[in-house]
C-alpha cells in the first residue's frame, strides 16, 4: 500500500505509520517540524517500510495541502491512501483565557482538516479512488460541558466523513472515520487518565484493520462504542448533571 | 500531578511526569528521567513532590540498524521487546538482558544492567558504542569509550543522575538460532547450589539459579540451576514467533487486598509461575522469552504483594570472602522471615567500566521482600552489615531501603562519581528521591 500521513511523527498517527512501515508499505510523512520528521522517516525505514518520503506541510498552511499531497504521489509513485490524524489541543481554560486560541483551534480542526481531506479527495478519486482515513474524536459525538470547541470541530469533521462516504463511495473512495477515545499520547499527557484509557499502539491495529477491511467507523478502544450508544441516548436535562 | 513509584510499588511520589515525542524537549526543565519505571525502589522518583519527571515513553524511534555489523541506535525510550522484535528475525539479540523485556534502552543504560550471561558479557554498557546526553546545562553531546570517557563511565549505571540520555548506540550480538537450549539441574542445598553455578559457569554463557530462602536447616537454600546457550543450526528452526508466545498469558487484574497475606500470595505465585514454566530437570529446546523473561509471562504480577508493596534487595558477596558468608546471609533471611518467592543466585563476572555499577566477582543474591515497614526496614538493616563486612554491595536499581552511611561504608567509587557530578552538574541539577535518600543530594 502507498499511503500519506499528515501527523505521523506524533501520537496514534506515529503508531499507525510504524504498523504500516512494518508491513513494507511505503510511506509518505507529511508535517511540519523537519527535525521530527527526519527522525521519523529514518525509524519506519528501519522498521521495513517499502519507501519513505517526508514531505514539508503545515495544517495551518492550507495552500501547501494540494503540493505536498502531489510531492508524496510522485515520490511514492501514487497513493492508495491519505490519512489526517494532526490536530490541534489545548486544555477548555486556555480557550476561555484566549479567544484567538480557540479561534485557531477551530481553523486547523474544522476548515484546514477539509482542506486538506478535499485536496485528498480529489487526487484519490481521479485515480479511481483509494481510502481516506480521518481522525475524529467520540468528543464530536455528543456534547460535553468540558470539550465544546474542540469537540464541535470533531462533530463537524465527522458529519464530514459521512457525508463523503455517502457519495463517493460507489466512485470507488472509502472513507475510514476514527473515533478514539481517551488515548495516551503526548496530546493528553497532562491530562487525568480516565477509564478505558487506551494505548496508542492498539488503537493503530485497530485502524489498520479497519482500513485493509473498509469499516466506515471505527472507535477505539471498541468499548467507546458502546460508552457513546449510551451517552448519545441520554437526554439533555441528564447532560446537564453528570460530569461526563 | 501523576502518583509515580517504581515496580515495587513503594515508596510513591506525585509528580509532574512531562510526556512527548521529543526527547530533547521533554527533558530540558526535568530533574529526573524516567523509562518504564521497572526499576524496583526509588531509582526513578523524582527527588520531591511536585518536581517535574521526563517520561521517555514516546522517545522511541529506532534512528539505524546495521543489519550486516549488527549496530542499533534508537532513541532512549525505544523498549527492549521492541528490539528483539526487530533484530531477532535479522539474526541479532541483545548483548545483555534483564528479567524483563518492558524496559528502555535508557533505562538499562542508567541501570549499566546485568544479565544471566555477566560472567561472559559483562554489563549492557560494555556494549554500548556512544550516547546522546543532555547534560545539566541543557547542552547536547556525543559520549562514548572514547567521547568525554569520564562522563560516559558515570553515566553507565549512574542512575540518570549524569545527564538524560536521548539515544543509545549499542553493538548487538549475532545469533545463528533465535532458540535456546537450556539444561536444568536441581541442587539439595546452598553449598552444591553455589558450586553447581559456578562450574555451570565455566561450560555455558548463561546461568542462573532458584534458590529457597525459606526452608531451613539442611534444605536451607537448595534450588535449581538454570543454564542457557543460543541454538546451533542443527538444533533449532530458523525462525521463532515474533510475538512471545509465553507473554502476558496471565494477570493480576488488580492490587490484591491486604487481607491476602504475603506468605498467601507467595505461594500462589510460586503456584503459577512453576505452571507455566514446567522448570523440569533435564536438556531441552526453548522460546527464548520463557528462558530470559519468565516473569513477564504474569502480567503485574507486583500486583500480588497489594497496596503497601514490596521491595528488593540485591547484593553481591565478594568470592575473596569466601562461601561461608553466603550461608551466613541465607541464615539472615530466614532468621526475619523474610518470605522472599523466587530468590535468585547469580554469580558475576569481573568489574565493568561503569563508575557506579552493580556488579563485581561473587555471587550475587536477589531477594523480594513483602513491604512490613520496620521490620523490612531491619532486615535490609542486617543484611547490608554482611555485605559491608564483605566488601560487597548492592544494587541501586533494586534499592529502597538502604540508609545513606551504609551506602556511604560499602561504596569507595563515590568520590569519582562525585567528581563527575560536580564538573557536569556543580547545581545538583539532576536529582532523584534516590540520590536524596543515598548521596545526600537537597530534597
Ligand atoms: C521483573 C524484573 C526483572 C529484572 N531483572 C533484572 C536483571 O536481571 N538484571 C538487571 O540488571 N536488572 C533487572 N531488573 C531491573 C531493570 O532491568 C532496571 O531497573 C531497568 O533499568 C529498568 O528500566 P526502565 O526503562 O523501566 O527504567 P526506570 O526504572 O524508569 O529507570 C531506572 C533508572 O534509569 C534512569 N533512566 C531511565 N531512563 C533514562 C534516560 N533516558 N536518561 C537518564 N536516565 C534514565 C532513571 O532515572 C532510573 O534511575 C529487573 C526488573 C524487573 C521488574
Amino acid at each position: 500500500m502507498k499511503i500519506a500521513f499528515l501527523g505521523a511523527t506524533r501520537g496514534m498517527g506515529r503508531s499507525l505509520a510504524r504498523l504500516c512501515a512494518k508491513r513494507g508499505d511505503a510511506v509518505a510523512l507529511l508535517g511540519r517540524d523537519p527535525d521530527a520528521l527526519a527522525r521519523s522517516a529514518r525509524d519506519l525505514e528501519v522498521l521495513g517500510a517499502g519507501a519513505v518520503a517526508p514531505v514539508p506541510c503545515d495544517l495551518a498552511a492550507p495552500t501547501g495541502f494540494g503540493p505536498a499531497l502531489d510531492a508524496a504521489a510522485d515520490a511514492l509513485g501514487g497513493l492508495d491512501a491519505v490519512v489526517l490524524s494532526a490536530a490541534d489541543f489545548a486544555r477548555p481554560a486556555e480557550l476561555d483565557a484566549d479567544p484567538a486560541r480557540a479561534v485557531r483551534l477551530a481553523t486547523l480542526n474544522f476548515t484546514h482538516s477539509i482542506a486538506f481531506l478535499e485536496a485528498a479527495r480529489v487526487r484519490l478519486l481521479a485515480r479511481g479512488g483509494g481510502t481516506l482515513c480521518v481522525f475524529s474524536s467520540v468528543a464530536g459525538d455528543r456534547a460535553r460541558k468540558a470539550t465544546g470547541i474542540y469537540g464541535s470541530t470533531k462533530a463537524g469533521l465527522s458529519h464530514y466523513a459521512e457525508a463523503v462516504d455517502l457519495r463517493d463511495r460507489p466512485r470507488g473512495l472509502r472513507v475510514v472515520l476514527v473515533k478514539p477515545g481517551f488515548v495516551r499520547t503526548g496530546m493528553t499527557a497532562d491530562l487525568p487518565v480516565p477509564p478505558f484509557a487506551g494505548e496508542p499502539e492498539a488503537v493503530a491495529r485497530r485502524v489498520l484493520t479497519a482500513i485493509d477491511r473498509g469499516w466506515p467507523v471505527v472507535y477505539a478502544p471498541p468499548i467507546w462504542r458502546v460508552v457513546m450508544l449510551v451517552i448519545r441516548a441520554l437526554p439533555r436535562f441528564v447532560m446537564r448533571r453528570v460530569e461526563f | 500531578m501523576t502518583r509515580l513509584a517504581g515496580w515495587g510499588g513503594v515508596p510513591a511520589v506525585d509528580a509532574r511526569e512531562r510526556v512527548g515525542e521529543s526527547l530533547a524537549e521533554v527533558c530540558r526543565p526535568a530533574s529526573l528521567t524516567r523509562g518504564l519505571g521497572r526499576s524496583y525502589g526509588d531509582a526513578s522518583l523524582p527527588p520531591h513532590a511536585g518536581a517535574i519527571v521526563a517520561s521517555t515513553r514516546l522517545g522511541d524511534r529506532v534512528l539505524a540498524f546495521d543489519r550486516a555489523a549488527g549496530v542499533l541506535r534508537a532513541e532512549a525510550g525505544f523498549r527492549l521487546s521492541q528490539l528483539e522484535e526487530l533484530t531477532r528475525p535479522a539474526g541479532w539479540v541483545s548483548p545483555v538482558v534483564p528479567g524483563t523485556r518492558h524496559v528502555t534502552l535508557g533505562g538499562m543504560v542508567a541501570s549499566d544492567i546485568h544479565g544471566k550471561n555477566h560472567h561472559v558479557a559483562g554489563c549492557f554498557g560494555a556494549h554500548v558504542r556512544g550516547l546522546r546526553l543532555q547534560v545539566a546545562d541543557g547542552r547536547e553531546l556525543e559520549t562514548g569509550p572514547d567521547r568525554e570517557p569520564e562522563l560516559f563511565a558515570a553515566t553507565l549505571g549512574g542512575m540518570g543522575l549524569t545527564g538524560h540520555i536521548l539515544e543509545v548506540e549499542v553493538a548487538l550480538l549475532a545469533i545463528a538460532r533465535p532458540w535456546l537450549v537450556i539444561e536444568v539441574e536441581p541442587a539439595p542445598d546452598l553449598a552444591a547450589l553455589v558450586a553447581r553455578l559456578r562450574a555451570a559457569s565455566r561450560a555455558w554463557p548463561y546461568t542462573v539459579a532458584w534458590a529457597d530462602a525459606l526452608s531451613r536447616g539442611a534444605r536451607l537454600g537448595r534450588g535449581i540451576v538454570i543454564k542457557g546457550r543460543w541454538a546451533e543450526p542443527g538444533e533449532a528452526p530458523a525462525t521463532s514467533p515474533i510475538h512471545s508466545r509465553v507473554d502476558s498469558r496471565l494477570a493480576v487484574p488488580f492490587n490484591l487486598p491486604s487481607w491476602v497475606l504475603a506468605p498467601a500470595s507467595v505461594r500462589i505465585f510460586d503456584e503459577l509461575f512453576y505452571r507455566a514454566h514446567c522448570w523440569s530437570a533435564g536438556r531441552r529446546v526453548v522460546h527464548p522469552d520463557r528462558f530470559f523473561h519468565a516473569l513477564d509471562s504474569i502480567r503485574d504480577w507486583n500486583r500480588l504483594y497489594g497496596a503497601r508493596g514490596f521491595v528488593q534487595h540485591q547484593s553481591v558477596l565478594p568470592v575473596e570472602a569466601g562461601d561461608a558468608h553466603i550461608v551466613r546471609y541465607f541464615e539472615t533471611i530466614t532468621r526475619h522471615a523474610g518470605a522472599s518467592f523466587l530468590t535468585v543466585v547469580k554469580d558475576c563476572g569481573a568489574e565493568g567500566r561503569g563508575l557506579l555499577s552493580f556488579p563485581r566477582p561473587g555471587v550475587s543474591v536477589a531477594l523480594d521482600l513483602p513491604m512490613r515497614g520496620a521490620a523490612t526496614q531491619a532486615l535490609v538493616d542486617a543484611l547490608n552489615r554482611h555485605v559491608i563486612e564483605t566488601g560487597g554491595r548492592i544494587y541501586l536499581a533494586k534499592d529502597a531501603l538502604t540508609r545513606r552511611e551504609d551506602f556511604v561504608a560499602m561504596e569507595p567509587r563515590l568520590a569519582a562519581f562525585d567528581a563527575v557530578r560536580r564538573a557536569w552538574d556543580p547545581e545538583r541539577r539532576l536529582r532523584s528521591a534516590l540520590s536524596v535518600r543515598l548521596l545526600g543530594d537537597p530534597g
